[in-house]
């Protein structure tokens, strides 16, 4: 296996800060690497060393082979950078933004002008390929942002939460252009704060806190590293409540949480389900909802870090345990 | 997505681009910067109107009080006028600079393959021309209204060009505040609250020896006063190599300290 991103040890202090506190990683060449974490976990400060816009402290990483110090001019011919830190004009129009990165990669004018207008029309930006940037909204905006990395045919891509702040359905548009793009052969490193885009999207995942990588594998690698699955139960009158969840945690041995009305345990073992049900029968408690599942990548997240992912800003996802 | 969006080969060369390759994206970049103003035509305005305005209200207003008629004033402030909108104009590097920092536009220039200081260069380059339609405005704002040239073209151009190293020298000042501030905003604060009492107490408006003496003495040594001077020796007439070669040599010393700084605040920064 080809890697397009090797890091190792990365290390990067700002002040008493340290944003980066020794992180590896392995990007195998072709697919999407999901970097996932909190706010302030790392993830941007990551980005920005591995496309040549910051310098590590300590440690080192090549991307395509190269090495992002020593051979930092070569890096910037290999990349494409969008997100938070990376920005098109707004003062510019579509059509500009494009012209411009065009002209700065070497391209002449007219191979410019076809670019731009290949690219506009792949990302529904026809339209608007003459209005400035400023008056486009935020999915466009975002489109035009993942367009301008782009222009240079990049091998690797670095994403970073290109999708925070979008509504669903621009979430949804650029989902699909990122798996396009996969297909097409580009490596792409995305952080996200979101851990259904990284399910989605992501075949594999580092989860980083504190500037480091607390666990990496498959979604499904992960999922299974906190025992695999969740009981959840809901009884049909919320004074049941606390009966449930000492049946709960007596069945599965662990510490339920309580959302609202619903009880959610992790569980090991499959076999606890009808022994649930004994126990709920034998104390006469009616339930609205039972079910056993395969863990969430948000549990996954909790049991490694101690908290919850952030979920601001995404009050339209609905995360599995809670009640509909 | 098509096929075609994408390939393998990039598109630049290997090796560091060499200076003709960044004077090439400097060209780039500076068309990117004047682009903007098709965009934005309220900046056209603030490089035309403000600097007209200030000509014909000093000119009309004070003229007469100042140096018994508005011809007579016009004459003296012109030169003065022209420097005190060049000062101004230099704060639009470090107001655009901060807004491409702070709105991202400078970390995607800096993960493309192009020569490290051509997007400060574009920049400054596309400031210069901005600088040199200000400067023709008002010359010719000026002869309209009846201010005589005293050394012909030959001094209009040495003006021209003392005026354009010396506004190339302060923008560094600019660059400097743009890159120190948090938001583009503060550099137009700053450049209110430092340009304006630095030029108001030269000899721009006013001639020295109407000012009280403590003054007078700052007025004196107010680089400001210098230039203004340099640029009437060679617009109007009077003493030229004294006051020419003081402002070269505020212009060396400006740029001597605050371009090291500026740019070492740059590389903090980003």
């Amino acid at each position: 296996m080809t890697y397009a991103i090797q890091a190792e040890g990365l290390v990067r202090r700002f002040g008493a800060t340290t944003a980066l506190a020794g992180v590896d990683l392995a990007v195998p060449t072709g697919t999407v690497f999901g970097l996932l974490g909190p706010n302030g976990a790392g993830k941007t400060t990551a980005v920005r060393v591995l496309a040549t816009l910051l310098a590590a402290d300590e440690g080192h990483a090549t991307v395509g082979g190269y090495d992002v110090r020593r051979d930092a001019h070569r890096v910037r011919q290999l990349i494409g950078l969008t997100g938070q830190y990376a920005s098109v004009d707004e003062t510019l129009t579509g059509t500009e933004n494009l012209l411009l990165i065009g002209r700065l990669l070497g391209m002449r004018r007219a191979d410019a002008r076809v670019r731009a207008r290949q690219l506009l029309a792949d990302f529904q930006l026809s339209d608007a390929a003459d209005r400035a940037a400023k008056t486009y909204s935020g999915g466009m905006r975002r489109r035009l942002d993942l367009a301008a990395s782009l222009v240079g045919r990049p091998q690797v891509l670095f994403l970073d939460e290109p999708t925070t702040g979008l509504d669903p359905r621009s979430r949804n548009e650029l989902w699909d252009i990122v798996r396009g793009l996969v297909a097409d052969g580009v490596t792409v490193l995305l952080t996200t704060q979101y851990l259904e885009e990284a399910d989605l999207l992501a075949s594999e995942i580092a989860v980083v806190d504190h500037g480091q990588v607390i666990a990496q594998g498959t979604p499904e690698e992960l999922k299974a590293k906190t025992g695999g699955q969740i009981l959840t139960v809901r009884p049909a009158d919320a004074g049941d409540l606390p009966t449930v969840v000492s049946i709960a945690a007596e069945v599965a041995g662990a510490t339920p949480e309580v959302a609202q009305t619903t009880v959610t345990v992790p569980v090991n073992d499959p076999g606890v389900l009808p022994a649930v049900v004994r126990r709920l029968d034998q104390a006469e408690i009616t339930v609205a909802e039972l079910a056993l599942r395969g863990s969430s990548l948000d549990e996954v997240f909790l049991s490694l870090t101690g908290h919850r992912a952030e979920q601001d800003g995404r009050s339209d996802v609905e995360l599995e345990w809670m009640p509909a | 997505m098509t096929a075609a969006t994408l390939t393998a080969a990039p598109l630049a060369p290997a090796r560091r681009p060499g200076l003709a390759a960044g004077l090439r994206h400097t060209l780039t970049l500076a068309w990117r910067s004047l682009v903007q103003i098709k965009h934005n035509p309220m900046e056209l305005l603030d490089l035309s109107i403000q600097p007209v305005m200030f000509v014909l209200l000093f000119t009309y207003v004070f003229g007469t009080a100042i140096s018994g008629s508005p011809g007579d004033y016009l004459q003296f402030a012109l030169p003065g006028i022209i420097v005190q909108n060049a000062l101004f104009a230099t704060m639009t590097t470090g107001f655009g600079l901060n807004n491409d920092l702070t709105k991202g536009v400078f970390d995607r220039l800096r993960a493309l393959p192009i020569a490290r200081w051509s997007p400060l260069a574009g920049r400054i380059l596309a400031d210069t021309v901005k600088q040199a339609w200000s400067v023709s405005l008002l010359v010719g704002v000026g002869a309209i209204l009846g201010f005589r040239l005293g050394n012909g073209v030959v001094g209009l151009l040495g003006a021209f060009v003392l005026l354009l190293a010396f506004s190339l020298a302060a923008s560094w000042i600019s660059v400097l505040v743009g890159v120190l501030v948090s938001e583009p905003e503060k550099v137009q604060i700053f450049g209110f609250m430092v340009i304006f009492p630095l030029t108001f107490t030269s000899n721009v408006f006013v001639p020295t020896d109407r000012m009280p003496g403590w003054l007078q003495n700052w007025v004196e040594v107010n680089p400001v006063t210098i230039l203004a001077d340099a640029l009437r020796g060679l617009l109007v007439g009077g003493p030229v190599a004294g006051p020419v070669v003081q402002s070269l040599i505020w212009a060396v010393v400006l740029a001597a300290v605050f371009a090291p700084l500026a740019v070492r605040a740059l590389r903090r920064r980003v």
